[in-house]
């Protein structure tokens, strides 16, 4: 029996995007505990700031346009959005879809992105931005271009049909008249904003796009190069001082007890113990720092047994939940029986951490009840209600504002400092700003999980696949549906009790899942002598998964380059596919082989599709920016611990990629016009680490099956 | 202990009193407002805090207060000429050579400390240079280019 499979089943959510609630449970004061009880009225009483009621206190959904964008009397557009920028270049494609749509220059318009105070368009991850936000995006200045035309129209009594908009300016209005999106700002026309964006609006059709699919440069280039941007951890607020927590001593431990008397004593020091939680604040963070320290050495603690990275891959598997359902197609446990030839392996996954070049920060500003707090998350509505909840205050009083981070990756989803920070100011009357260092990011942020995956495959006698299972423990089920055409599969995700917290990563689980599925292909192309490629599209129809593979290859001179080894060579060369969150990856790598057993990658390829491009340079940005950051989950990255501590809390010992690590590297951008455009920032990633492993094996014909890539034979050196 | 240090940043002359023990890092930022500089790890690892000192690329966290007296120390934040960016800033600029853009101003300003050190560094010197600046966000491809472009120019002597 043969179901083909369809699209959706590429395209299922994230079903591990994993998100740890508030860190903190603060006890509760008397006075707070009535204010609970009555948020009710609190929350009636509770006046929005001016900014809010502009833009559209608590907006679920951007339904009309004066929630979305804002006509300044000088024409310049403000557009708003909840999604945030962390490196993805997503606030210069918004910026993009909208001056493409109203017919402004990119210079007249403004996007206020990640503040709570305008509408919520939901959190970033998930690669949302480019297929959800940019249509609502371009949906609402589609309808205010119109609502000019019209409003120009009625005004001077002409044909709407006739007029046109350039350059913010209506064009074929009667001689010397003149009307302009400022036009459109004035008292007169503010009601008309407030209608909504009619869902049939139209948008320009990729043929006509004159500013999306182009390479616009970074909008606010300028600020970043001079310094002059203001990440989350450079917020300064009038009479902020700064803030330090304490961390336990280990994973777990509690704290039996601790002196807070020396650092209470200190001047301009202010010393909190709340629950689990203590912080100070001080004038300077090296002074946050001093009392911190000092305090620490007087905690006490109780530390719980704690599992080592050593054993993890035992423990994840001990530990998993029987909860979890297999999903099924044909029958696999009688085809693995007919098999002319069953292989089974299993393939190990480390922890490893998102480590953005920006730890995490925030600074929070109490103003009488209400709570502004600047961060870097990429999940502002969450933060707010975090915020909200562990303070124990309405979500109204909570405004929360993310200016553009210097990297998320997946890792930001929480809003740990934000708590933190808003915990002291709230003590200290004054704003406070946390900032975590290396050691705490490396340490009490989440990481991508780790897993152990199970994969078999049976052939017939011909070399055919005929079944396939791929069970996932603890990593993720994102990628976990094979693309290949496999009559009999069973797939299944459990879910393990972890050492870790754990959460999103740069396309999460797909990363381990993709890792095994493809090593594994290749694994089962050498069991019956098969070219790697030829093995592939012999099970492949995915007409996109194809197209990139071939244009991969062909990039790459695959046919040629490619041929059956049987004893140790120098080099080798491996590829990989995937397919993650409706785009379409292939990579091949060459990789050199020292007689130490040190490699050394020397060129990677990869081609991407995913629709039509809607900024060429920044998604060529992407890909390079995924296949270097592939190569650190790939050949280095790991996180160690043993007794509840992190072995290797640092740059020194957790080593990233860097320049000299970089390989030759070519990108072929498979341009679909006629597809709608999904995201791009985390897809590259998936085939990277199984493109070096196979190639490993290729040279030398000694598997891999573990992340980061090492065995007896081979190591990154 | 506390000391009062005598520095010029940016060809300013500052006068800070405060703890001998505190980075230039932190003084910079939470004392002089100068945020452009990053904290990227505190531990000398990864640059983003890099600043010159005499000229010299220095990591900012890796210095502490009572090493600063005297010097003349420049930051991201003096390097365009009233409004008109140095060639380094334009050309990463040019080349996109920014996604989150959190390592640029210690990217530029290691990079400016290398044409300083070696005003015509070859590809292999360039990769040598900046090696130990990290990028997270990994653009380490378009980085190479806007310092190629950048050396280019300073070859032809545009
Ligand atoms: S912050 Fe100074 S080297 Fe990382
Ligand atoms: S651009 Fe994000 S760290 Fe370099």
């Amino acid at each position: 029996m043969k179901t083909p499979l369809t699209e959706l089943e590429f395209t299922e959510p994230e079903r591990y995007e994993q998100y740890e609630g508030p860190f903190y449970h603060f006890e509760l004061s008397r006075r707070e505990f009535i204010a609970t009880l009555g948020a009710g009225l609190v929350i009636s009483v509770a006046t929005p700031s001016a900014f809010a009621q502009r833009a559209g206190r608590g907006a679920e959904q951007a339904a009309s346009l004066a929630q979305r964008l804002h006509i300044g009397v000088d024409g310049v557009v403000t557009v708003l959005t909840s999604k945030v920028e962390v490196g993805q270049g997503s606030r210069t494609q918004l910026t993009q879809a909208a001056a493409g749509e109203l017919h402004v220059a990119i210079e007249r318009l403004r996007l206020v992105m990640g503040d709570t105070a305008g509408p919520d368009d939901g959190g970033t991850a998930g690669s949302a931005t480019t297929p959800r936000s940019v249509p609502a995006i371009r949906k609402a200045c589609a309808a205010t271009r119109q609502l000019l035309l019209d409003t120009a129209a009625t005004a001077f009594t002409v044909e709407a049909g006739n007029l046109s908009v350039r350059d913010g300016k209506v064009e074929g209005l009667p001689p010397g008249k003149q009307f302009s999106y400022a036009d459109l700002a004035s008292e007169r026309h503010a009601e008309a904003l407030k209608q909504n964006v009619a869902p049939g609006v139209a948008i320009k059709e990729v043929a006509a796009w004159h500013v999306l699919g182009t390479s616009v440069p970074c909008v606010n280039g300028v600020e970043i190069v001079t310094g002059a941007h203001r990440y989350p951890s450079d917020i300064v607020r009038p009479g902020m001082v700064y803030g330090k927590v304490l961390r336990p001593a280990s994973y777990g431990a509690k704290l039996e007890e601790i002196d807070l008397g020396p650092a209470k004593a200190t001047p301009d020091v202010i010393a909190v113990r709340d629950g689990d939680f203590v912080g100070f604040t001080a004038p300077t963070s090296f002074a946050a720092e001093q009392a911190r320290n000092a305090a620490a050495k007087t905690a006490k603690w109780t530390s719980p047994a704690n599992v080592s990275s050593d054993e993890l891959h035992t423990h994840l598997r001990a530990k998993a939940s029987g909860r979890s359902r297999p999903e099924k197609r044909g029958n696999a446990d009688e085809a693995f029986q007919n098999a002319a030839k069953v292989l089974r392996e299993t393939y190990n996954i480390a922890y490893i951490q998102h480590a953005p070049m920006e730890p995490r920060a925030a600074v929070a500003e109490w103003n009488g009840d209400q709570l502004t707090v600047w961060t870097g998350s990429q999940q502002p509505a969450r933060v707010r209600q975090d915020l909200a909840q562990s303070l124990r205050i309405p979500t109204e009083r909570v405004r929360v504002i993310v200016p553009d981070t210097g990297g998320g990756f997946g890792g930001k989803h929480s809003g740990e400092a934000a708590v933190e920070a808003a915990r002291l100011a709230r003590e200290a009357r004054q704003p406070v700003s946390v900032r975590w260092s290396r050691e705490e990011e490396f340490t009490w942020a989440y990481f991508r999980p780790a897993g152990v995956i199970d994969v078999a495959g049976g052939l017939d006698a011909k070399g055919g696949l005929m079944a396939w299972e791929h069970v996932n423990f603890n990593s993720g089920s994102s990628a976990i549906a094979s693309p290949y055409q496999i009559p009999n599969v069973t797939t299944e995700f459990k879910d393990c009790e972890q050492p870790l917290r754990s959460g999103s990563y740069r396309a999460l689980a797909s990363t381990a899942n993709v890792f095994a599925r493809e090593s594994f292909m290749d694994e089962l192309a050498a069991a019956t002598d098969a070219d790697p490629l030829e093995f592939r599209l012999r099970h492949l129809t995915n007409e996109r998964l194809r197209n990139v593979l071939l244009a991969a290859t062909e990039r790459f001179g695959w046919h040629g380059a490619w041929k059956k080894n049987s004893s140790r060579q120098t080099t080798g060369i491996g590829l990989a596919c995937g397919i993650e969150k409706g785009s379409f990856a292939a990579c091949c790598a060459k990789i050199e082989v020292n007689t130490d057993g040190t490699f050394k990658v020397l060129k990677v390829v990869e081609a991407f599709e995913c629709g039509a491009i809607q900024n060429p340079a920044n998604l060529k940005a992407q890909v390079e920016g995924c296949i270097i950051m592939g190569l650190g989950g790939a050949l280095t990255e790991e996180t160690r611990f043993k007794n509840g501590a992190m072995l290797n809390a640092s740059f020194r010992s957790y080593r990233v990629p860097r320049f000299k690590d970089v390989p030759e590297i070519e990108t072929v951008l498979v341009n679909r016009p006629d597809l709608p455009s999904v995201g791009a920032g985390e897809t590259p990633i998936i085939g990277i680490a199984p493109a070096i492993a196979n190639a490993l094996f290729h040279a030398a014909q000694s598997r891999i099956r573990s992340l980061p890539i090492r065995n007896e034979s081979f190591w990154y050196a | 202990m506390n000391l009062t240090a005598q520095f010029e940043v940016n060809g300013r002359e500052q006068r800070v009193s405060t703890d001998a023990k505190r980075t230039l890092l932190d003084v910079l930022r939470e004392d002089l407002g100068l945020t452009g500089t990053k904290f990227g790890c505190g531990e000398g690892q990864c640059r983003a805090c890099t600043v010159l000192i005499d000229g010299k690329a220095v990591q900012a966290c890796q210095t502490t207060m009572d090493e600063v007296d005297g010097r003349k120390i420049e930051t991201i934040e003096g390097l365009a000429n009233a409004g008109k960016l140095h060639p380094v800033q334009e050309a990463f600029i040019a080349e996109g050579a920014m996604q989150c853009g959190y390592c640029v101003p210690g990217m530029v300003m290691a990079t400016v400390g290398l044409f300083r050190r070696n005003p015509k560094p070859t590809a292999a010197e360039i990769t040598a240079g900046l090696n130990g600046n990290l990028c997270r966000c990994c653009g380490y491809v378009n980085v190479l280019k806007a310092v190629q472009r950048a050396a280019q120019i300073r070859k032809e002597g545009r």
